[in-house]
């Protein structure tokens, strides 16, 4: 633990940049949020907007 | 900090670990409490489950037709809920600890509200096995309404899914700790990105089942007067198919997992395998779509997008993994050595070993079987050929069977010395159990798509229509098919039956593992001949890798013609719209 | 390894094979075909599905397949009318459990609009053995243009499990010249 702990600090120290990509692979928060949010919108929300629109048959 | 400390406190939490003989890792003992108790449930589930999908393949049998049309409904119902949902999820929430407390290092969050989770699983199945055992509630898995079961019937499911959500968050609560406390450093490893895909899939699986659940529980009560149809599928399905696709993200982080703890094998590369996954995270759910391609009220342009995972990005993805999982096997094995020819890699791969060949059967027989099958029959035209047909059972007995079943038993095969910490019983047995399990799997598959070719219809307990006031008759070659069906289940059935008693034969009265015998039991593995640490990342070295190659090529060829015969089947069709 | 973090720290920056980027590329291309393919068949192909629906009682829809059978009915077959519209003309069929109503006879090579609905629960038409499956919902009249191109004597299955006489739910379509 401490020794994890004492590497990271020195990696820590030299600022890498690390490309949007990878950072948002990274963020798992965010990942979540778009994983949840796209399928909600496509598909749940799309679909719902179309049923309510089913016209009154004659 | 010594590693062997019973004891570690963090952050002012105390929790218990013990050292694993085979990677040094430290083992949270809650964690792996949790993962015994869900592998356990799982298995349990398993077998009832299984049994009862032998009897749905008796009875589909025409020479047999062993129940009753109530009995045949019934146990149909139960067959579902039991290995489509109830199995694979109790799994799935021991991969999930596994894959965040085991393979971070570090300790599981709040394992109190782990241990909830597992109790409102357990009694959220158990309600619902019951509603259906006691014969009102044969409203088959997906219950469409307005057919409507008992409330305990939803109300049971309702309670699995809260317990399953507990699960993911405490998956979510894990990484977290683990990136506070340092147990890993820079990214999480590729498995453990398999298994957060998995996990935010079933966030949106779970909490879309939620909103159609609760108002049909509560509609079953008498408290809503009425549930739309279609509105009931759209939402039904969002949880319906995208619980198959946690499945499909567990089961290709397993299938990166096994070469990698057997092989040593390393992704080709990080940045193309956790992209494919991020087409995942994004795109798979959209899937739930190929249920709803006949459905009357939804257009087309939704219909189109939506069943094409946007342009077939997840697909796109999933090419990716079919070609980045043999080749980083294929990396491996040169490295080890195995550097004659095309296959010598393939050829000399261990075989032997029920982890490593139910991994590999389970790659190849999804992609041929069910990848291809459920690209062709989400196709929104050529799906009005096939709505409904057993070609469906057909279809997802490929993904979900052989699979995802077989990939999360071949992983049982290591979890069983690293976790149980006791040895694989009987081994010559467990090395045919892949291959028995595996030919039986593909043989429903194959055989129920080739009865949904030509028309007989799923779910449908006497395809003679012998008490129907118009009489019609299915071409005798579906009766073959069904036929043959039955004998692949029978097949599957050996082969489940004995993975079911290795396992618990093996956690009972397996001999303990420990520093002394903890690789060979992990079964065998090939002779290392060359060290891995001359290269960073799988590829280095390695680009060229001609056996990934021809596989990948065989299967696109297979994939292109198939895709192409069900077009002309189509053209030939009656003229619609 | 697949079960450790990943050995370099900026690993978007690895280099990717060639024979990967090959493969992602065909891949992606062999999607994009495949969507327009389902793009194309709606503008050039015969056989895309009705998006014509409309929200209906079982009440009045169940009073439009009477008056349509009424008006074409020709005979009955084991108690079952069978209408024969002209060609081109709205053609109904309702689904209840656990029968398809009524019987229809249709002219090869004509076009028709035929109305589906149920009167409870779910059901599935799949008109056999041509192959054509169809989901039929209570409270929804769907309207598809059909044209048979084969003569004969064609059976409609129920293919959504309806409840315990699912499988004697089958009903009638012939096709003559
Ligand atoms: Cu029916």
């Amino acid at each position: 633990m401490a020794k994890a702990k004492s590497e990271t600090t020195t990696a820590a120290e030299q600022p890498q940049r690390i490309p949007a990509m990878q950072r948002l692979l990274d963020n798992h928060f965010l990942l979540l949020f778009i994983g949840v949010v796209v399928p909600t919108v496509l598909y749940l929300l799309w679909g719902v907007m179309e049923l309510s629109q089913i016209p009154i048959a004659e | 900090m010594s590693i062997t400390a019973d004891t570690t406190v963090i952050g002012g939490i105390a929790a218990k670990f013990r050292t694993c003989p085979a990677t040094g890792l430290q083992v949270d003992l809650a964690a792996e409490r949790l993962i015994k108790a869900n592998a356990v449930a799982a298995i349990v589930f398993l077998a009832i489950g299984g049994l009862f999908g032998l009897l749905v393949a008796l009875t589909r049998w025409p020479a047999v037709h062993l129940l009753s049309s109530d009995m045949f409904y019934l146990v149909l119902t139960a067959h579902g809920l039991d290995v489509l949902l109830v199995w694979i999820i109790f799994f799935e929430m021991a991969v999930l600890y596994f894959a965040s407390a085991i393979i971070l290092n570090c300790r599981l969050a709040a394992p109190r509200i782990g241990w909830l989770g597992f109790a409102l699983m357990l009694v959220g199945a158990l309600l619902t096995n019951v509603t259906v055992l006691q014969g009102d509630a044969s409203v088959m898995f997906t219950s469409y309404v307005p057919m409507q079961a008992p409330p305990n019937f939803y109300l049971g499911l309702i309670l699995f899914a809260v317990g399953a959500l507990l699960g993911c968050f405490i998956f979510l609560g894990t990484l977290v700790i683990a990136k506070e406390e340092k147990t890993y450093e820079g990214s999480i490893p590729l498995v453990t990105f398999g298994a957060l895909t998995a996990c935010i899939i079933a966030v949106f699986t779970i909490a879309s089942g939620a909103i159609i659940l609760i108002p049909t529980w509560l509609w079953s009560l008498g408290y809503i007067s009425h549930i739309d149809t279609v509105m009931y599928k759209l939402v039904w399905w969002a949880m319906g198919h995208s619980s198959q696709q946690i499945n499909m993200a567990a089961q290709v982080a397993i299938w990166y997992a096994i070469p990698a703890m057997l092989l040593g094998a390393k992704p080709l590369s990080e940045k193309v395998s956790r992209s494919a996954f991020l087409m995942y995270i994004l795109f798979l759910q959209l899937a739930s779509a190929h249920h709803m391609l006949v459905e009357p009220g939804i257009s087309s342009e939704w219909k189109v997008f939506n069943t094409s995972y946007a342009i077939y990005l997840a697909v796109l993805g999933s090419m990716i993994h079919g070609m980045s999982i043999p080749g980083a096997i294929e990396a491996a094995q040169r490295r080890n050595g195995f550097t004659n020819g095309v296959f010598e890699w393939l050829r000399r791969a261990p075989w032997g070993n029920p982890a490593f060949a139910g991994m590999f059967l389970s790659l190849v027989l999804f992609g041929f079987l069910g990848g291809i099958s459920g690209v062709v029959l989400g196709t929104e035209q050529i799906n009005i050929m096939l709505h409904n047909t057993l070609y469906v059972p057909g279809h997802f007995h490929a993904t979900v069977v052989a699979g995802t079943t077989l990939a999360f038993m071949a992983i049982t095969y290591l979890l069983v010395p690293l976790i149980f910490q006791r040895e694989i019983i009987w081994p010559r047995l467990a090395k045919w159990q892949p291959y028995l399990f595996g030919l039986g799997a593909a043989g429903i598959s194959l055989f129920m798509m080739g009865a949904g070719t030509l028309g007989v219809s799923r779910r449908h307990w006497d395809i003679t229509f012998s008490d129907a006031a118009l009489s019609f008759d299915y071409p005798p070659a579906a009766f073959l098919m069904l036929g043959l069906n039955g004998l692949s289940g029978i097949l599957a059935a050996i082969g489940g039956g004995l993975f079911v008693v290795i396992i618990v034969a093996s956690v009972l009265f397996g001999k303990k593992v420990d520093a002394s015998n903890v690789v060979a039991a992990l079964g065998p593995t090939p002779q290392k001949q060359m060290s891995d640490t001359v290269s960073t990342y799988g590829s280095a070295g390695t680009f060229h890798l001609p056996g990934t190659y021809i596989l990948v090529s065989i299967f696109f060829t297979a994939f292109v013609l198939y895709y192409f015969v069900n077009w002309k089947y189509l053209s030939e069709l009656w003229q619609l719209g | 390894m697949a079960l450790t973090s990943p050995e370099s720290k900026v690993w978007w920056n690895e280099p990717v094979g060639r024979a990967e980027l090959t493969w992602i590329a065909i891949a992606f291309l062999w999607g994009v075909f495949m969507f327009s393919m389902m793009v194309w068949w709606h503008l050039e192909g015969n056989q895309n599905l009705s998006n014509e629906v409309y929200r209906v009682s079982p009440a009045k829809f169940e009073a439009k397949v009477e008056a349509f059978t009424e008006k074409y009915k020709v005979r009955e077959e084991a108690d079952i009318p069978v209408a024969k519209p002209e060609p081109g003309a709205d053609v109904y069929m309702l689904s209840r459990l656990w029968e398809w109503w009524p019987i229809l006879e249709l002219k090869k090579g004509q076009t028709y609009r035929l109305h589906l609905s149920s009167m409870d629960w779910q059901h599935g038409f799949s008109l056999q053995p041509v192959n054509i499956n169809i989901q039929v919902h209570p409270n929804l009249e769907h309207v598809i243009t059909l044209t048979p191109t084969q003569t004969g004597e064609f059976s409609v299955v129920c293919n959504e499990f309806c409840g315990v006489g699912h499988h004697t739910m089958v009903g009638r379509i012939h096709v003559v010249d």
